[in-house]
């Protein structure tokens, strides 16, 4: 599998992923979220920024099924599901991610012809720290 | 204040064979393009005086300056972002010699990415990418990263698979008109396209580009001078680049509309300082490292509205005689791939009136680089 590479912006993000915990920087002075991490806020370009837990509840806004060629790991399990999750909390935000049957369960575990464009989902964490995604309503 | 408008042109072009594999290596392939270029117009090694380029091209200034002989260089520039910086080479080009930094530009691309490794096999580099928020979860390779916003597109404004099978036969069309193109001798049927192998669904084999090893190069010179030169000029008559307000590159997902790239803000600039619009124009090259850049392109450059890009495509349209052909020498997807720089030099010929698949009377072309990354384009004409 392929860890994140962070950087300072983005590592706070996989510490509480790391701790089962969805959380989104925000700026400290005007409040807006803003994904990816970066070090000022677009909106008013202070440097003050917090990370602000977001609730988890999204819808897919797309998503794409790879075949190989790819990845060792990844050609494993194809074709699998990647996601784009916007988040119902900031709909600017879409998440790359996975859906799966379980938290840490495998790429390919929920059914192709479960993916669909606006179905809603609940964000869950892998063992590994990543967050991941299942449907509401299975 | 002077702008670019038609100040300078296009005089020379050349390129090299375009294969899977070819034998030299990237430095002797970009010295044999950039001669190539500078026979066609005429014009002696000793008085090129700038250089453009890409970020990712491998052969250095220097290198290619002492190789060839060029003169003592005033100006040289590279544009990043992969494909994205095709016709901005051009563009630097341009705007130095119209602004007096410079006399006579050379742009170049010399990749073997056919013989050479696919880039998003290296997992130490980062590519240009957000790749913390994407590799992990196996959205790898920019097919996979495009095939995202194909997929929405699909579902908001209905795009077909049809729509994008009509992209891969134009251009495979025109391939097989060109002697030079890698796919010359294949046919494209739909019957092909709707059972090929997927590589990221929606997307199958034959909305990728090719693997294509190949170096091309063009020279630009003032207007004044273009008079004289071997070639008739293919004149610059507006450029430029654009990377939007909070664009993300390949993985624009993280704003108010992700279908909205990069193409609309260049072509706001483009159209404005033209003398031309859309309808004016008579053939164009769009870059289509992927099928779905194209509907994207032709909306954001205006040939249609918001979502229509898929439909635009029905009818023939693409093809010779339609209303707006494209990638005439075959393009990314049937010609050769190499970053998009076949697609400026198409716009010459079919601007000199030498295509192989020569729209009659073409006097306007409009050239675009990779959407979905910051990226830049031009307007060409007689």
């Amino acid at each position: 599998m392929l860890s994140p590479v962070t950087d300072p912006d983005g590592a706070p993000f996989w510490q509480y992923a790391g701790q089962g915990e969805l959380r989104l920087q925000a700026c400290a002075d005007c409040g807006e979220l803003r994904f990816p991490p970066r070090p000022c806020c677009p909106h008013c370009q202070s440097f003050a920024s917090e990370w602000r837990p977001v609730k988890g509840h999204g819808r897919i806004w797309s998503y794409v099924v790879p075949h190989p060629p790819l990845l060792p790991y990844y050609a494993a399990q194809a074709p699998y599901n990647v996601v784009l999750v916007e988040l119902i909390d900031a709909p600017r935000i879409r998440l790359v991610g996975n859906l799966v049957a379980r938290a840490g369960a495998p790429l390919d575990s929920v059914p192709l012809d479960r993916v669909r464009i606006g179905a809603r989902v609940q964000a869950v964490f892998s063992p590994e720290g990543l967050p991941q995604w299942v449907l509401e309503r299975p | 204040m002077v702008g670019i408008k038609d100040a300078t042109a296009i005089v020379g072009i050349g390129q090299t064979p375009f294969a899977k594999q070819l034998r030299e290596d990237e430095r002797t392939l970009a010295c044999r393009a950039v001669l190539a270029a500078l026979d066609d117009a005429g014009i002696a090694p000793g008085e090129v005086d700038a250089l453009a380029s890409y970020t990712m091209e491998d052969t250095d200034e220097v290198e290619l300056a002492k190789a060839v002989g060029l003169g003592d260089l005033t100006f040289f520039s590279k544009v990043g972002y992969g494909g994205g910086g095709s016709c901005a080479t051009v563009a630097h080009l341009a705007a130095a010699i119209a602004s007096g930094q410079a006399t006579v530009g050379v742009a170049w691309r010399s990749r073997k990415r056919g013989s050479g490794p696919r880039p998003w096999t290296n997992t130490d580099v980062q590519l240009p990418t957000p790749a913390q928020w994407t590799r992990p979860f196996g959205l790898l390779r920019p097919v996979d990263e495009i095939a995202m916003l194909a997929r929405r597109h699909m579902h908001e404004y209905g795009t077909t698979r049809d729509h994008l099978f009509n992209v891969a036969l134009a251009c495979r069309n025109r391939a097989n008109q060109n002697p030079s193109a890698i796919m010359y001798d294949r046919p494209l049927t739909r019957e092909m396209y709707m059972t090929s192998r997927w590589i990221s669904e929606p997307l199958c084999l034959y909305d990728n580009c090719l693997e294509t090893d190949g170096a091309l190069a063009c020279v630009v010179v003032s207007s004044e001078r273009a008079r004289d030169c071997a070639q008739r000029p293919v004149y610059v008559h507006s450029a430029a680049q654009g990377l939007p307000a909070q664009h993300h590159g390949m993985v624009n997902y993280w704003n108010d509309d992700p279908l909205t790239g990069p193409a609309w803000t260049a072509a706001r600039h483009l159209w404005k300082h033209a003398d031309l619009t859309p309808q004016d124009i008579d053939v164009a090259q769009i870059y289509d490292a992927f099928t779905p850049l194209v509907p994207l392109s032709l909306e954001g450059y205006g040939f249609c509205g918001r979502g229509e890009g898929g439909a635009y495509t029905e009818q023939g349209a693409l093809e010779i005689g339609g209303r707006l052909p494209i990638n005439t020498g075959g393009g990314g997807l049937s010609e050769a791939y190499v970053h998009g720089f076949n697609l400026i030099n198409e716009g010459v010929k079919q601007l000199r009136g030498t295509g192989t698949a020569q729209v009659p009377g073409a006097a306007t072309c409009l050239v675009t680089a990779g959407e979905g990354v910051p990226t830049s384009a031009l307007l060409l004409r007689t």
